[in-house]
């Protein structure tokens, strides 16, 4: 992969006061999205041949993936182009507000690209048609193979604008890329965007690996690996493909995860029979126990200040969540509910823990509060497990099975997400079956 | 003539009953065979390390607790083990799908390590055993079925020389 590009990004015009203008309540399911008309970015004259990119057709692409990011919410409803009313040029100078109101839009993004000396520049605006004014103007400068990523970008702009909430979008998920049958699945690491574009992947098939997580930078992940048949915890750099072993451990590691700050690797390790967890320094490589128990503790998540860890441990004779300290005092039993509970998984806002309930053979992804109160059960289903955050903690992305015949005949594995308000929930289409999906932070911040 | 009919109506009747009861006694009989309290005594996917040893043994949903049957399956492996001293093994332990990944992980590990712990009991060293866990990731029989899920959780014991 290549380095980080750089992203400028100016503001045009100060952001005018917003009191008046439109909001987008993200709190509640939304039954009525914001009808919003994206129109094509219009291409500057003056712009350079641009090989292997069509750049007439640049601004209709950036505009469509942006009108996919919104639907892709169910905040918004995006207007079909056909009713537009106004050329993209003189929209993005000045639209015509009541015109744009007549299709019922209530919001407008317009925009402008200008390629010049090997640089893309993007410039866009979001015009608030009831009010009639401009509610946030910027502009880009990047490399033009990165089209796709300033599309999120502006995305993210505007569902911040609009919902007062960081976005999503500029993301990407790392997930098990799942192929052939059920009792011999090839299981490969593989990364893409946020809507699905340009999986990549990163291991060949060759060994089993589950269970992938991103550091905080989006450059390392940490995942699980059956490689020469020593099921262990892996390091693996996304931009060089160098892989290693996580700490020297003389048995099984597994359920790995970053700590907040990154320095820190946090995961099981299994010995006679027992699992316990354990973190590793990535720095100076020491290795601390965390618990002590004789049932198996696993699955553990940092809260995102790093002060607590959940996990789900069976010491109560059935697998519930807890709650402890980071050096491993203090634990607390949190789940109380008829059922098992497990895959504790922080919210990066810290408020909330997202995990997968197990009763009468339904499985469940729910949220409750950090001391376990205020438990909601979001979604039901034959088997689904393992949720992961959007960055904004507003969305859960987690992996679904479904039931499969006598002779195993019918079985998928599918990635699906959900708002933590319970509506929304999405399949999220990957070029094979899909598990253990977990979200990066925002790549631009 | 109507106490022929009468005659032959209650053969009919009585034809009729007894293979109802024998296919209610066979259905009966097949699932008692296939699991006791939750755990496969069946032999469908069982193979054998030599004549009269099966290979592995069954597990109860979310236990690592040996069974009667399970503990007398290990006698015979250990038997065979000591008889054959260059022979090591690797203790594969399972889950069924009906779990999360990585509690399963755990579980198959203490699976495998409570059949390890028994070999060892009669008198296999430990250094001829290796264990190693596959959760839910290696089922042997991919149904969604109870006596599908009863044959997976299973540790196995496999030759490795």
């Amino acid at each position: 992969m290549k380095k980080i590009i750089i992203i400028l990004l100016f503001f045009i015009f100060s952001v005018q006061n917003a009191n008046s203008l439109i909001k987008v309540d993200i709190t509640r399911g939304n039954l009525d999205p914001l009808p919003i008309a994206v129109s094509p970015l219009h291409i500057d004259e003056k712009s350079e041949d641009l090989k292997g990119l069509k750049e007439q057709k640049l601004g209709e692409k950036i505009s469509k993936i942006v009108e996919r990011n919104f639907k892709s919410t169910g905040l918004f409803n995006p207007l079909k182009k056909d009713a537009f009313v106004q050329k993209p040029d003189i929209a993005h100078i000045k639209p015509r507000f009541e015109d744009w109101r007549l299709i019922k839009a209530q919001a407008l993004v317009t925009g402008k690209i200008l390629v010049k000396d090997k640089k893309l520049k993007v410039e866009f605006r979001l015009w608030d048609l009831t009010a009639a004014k401009e509610m946030i103007a910027l502009s880009f400068t990047t490399t033009p193979t990165n089209w796709r990523r300033v599309a999120h970008i502006i995305s993210d702009k505007i569902y911040e604008r609009l919902t007062g909430e960081t976005g999503y979008f500029d993301t990407r998920i790392i997930y098990v890329s799942e192929t052939g049958p059920k009792d011999q699945r090839i299981k490969k690491l593989a990364i893409m965007d946020q809507d699905g574009h340009g999986t990549k992947y990163l291991t060949l098939g060759n060994e089993l690996v589950l269970t992938p997580r991103f550091n905080p930078t989006n450059q390392l992940v940490t995942y699980m690996s059956y490689f020469k048949n020593m099921p262990r915890v892996y390091l693996l750099d996304i931009e060089t493909g160098i892989q290693e072993v996580v700490g020297n451990f003389p048995g099984m590691t597994f359920a790995p995860r970053f700590s907040p700050d990154g320095k820190k690797i946090i995961m099981s390790f299994a010995k006679d029979g027992n699992s316990d967890i354990y973190s590793m320094d990535m720095e100076t490589r020491k290795v601390e126990r965390i618990t002590e128990h004789s049932s198996i503790d696993t699955s553990p998540s940092y809260s995102p200040d790093g002060k607590y860890i959940a996990f789900n441990s069976d010491r109560s004779g059935l697998q519930q969540i807890y709650v402890m300290r980071s050096d491993g005092t203090q634990v607390k039993r949190v789940t109380f509910g008829k059922g098992l509970y497990g895959t504790p998984v922080w919210s990066p806002r810290g408020d909330l823990i997202a995990f997968t309930k197990v009763r009468k053979g339904r499985f469940y992804i729910g949220v409750m509060r950090s001391d376990g109160t205020g438990e909601r059960l979001l979604t039901e289903n034959y088997y689904q497990e393992a949720p992961s955050w959007s960055p904004n903690g507003r969305v859960l992305i987690f992996y679904r099975e479904t039931k499969s015949d006598s002779k195993g005949k019918g079985f998928s594995a599918k990635l699906w997400s959900i708002d933590i308000t319970g509506y929304n929930e999405r399949m999220i289409k990957t070029e094979t079956d899909a598990s253990d999906p977990s979200w990066s932070s925002l790549l631009s911040k | 003539m109507k106490m022929k009919f009468n005659s032959a109506l209650r053969n009919f009747v009585l034809v009729l009953f007894s293979t109802l009861l024998i296919s209610a006694c066979s259905t009966a009989k097949k699932a008692a065979v296939d699991t006791v309290d939750d755990v496969y005594t069946g032999t469908d996917t069982v193979e054998y390390l030599a004549k009269g040893v099966p290979d592995r043994v069954f597990f109860a949903t979310n236990k690592s607790k040996l069974t009667t049957r399970s503990r007398d399956t290990l006698r015979k492996q250990a038997t065979w083990l000591r008889k054959n001293k260059d022979v090591t093994v690797t203790l594969e332990g399972h889950a069924d799908e009906r779990g999360t990944r990585e509690y399963n992980l755990a579980l198959g590990e203490r699976r495998a390590n409570a059949a390890k712990d028994y070999l060892m009991t009669y008198g296999v060293s430990g250094k001829r055993i290796t264990v190693i866990s596959y959760g839910k990731e290696k089922p042997v029989n991919p149904a969604s079925t109870p006596l599908a899920w009863s044959q997976n959780r299973r540790s196995v014991t496999v030759k490795t020389n």
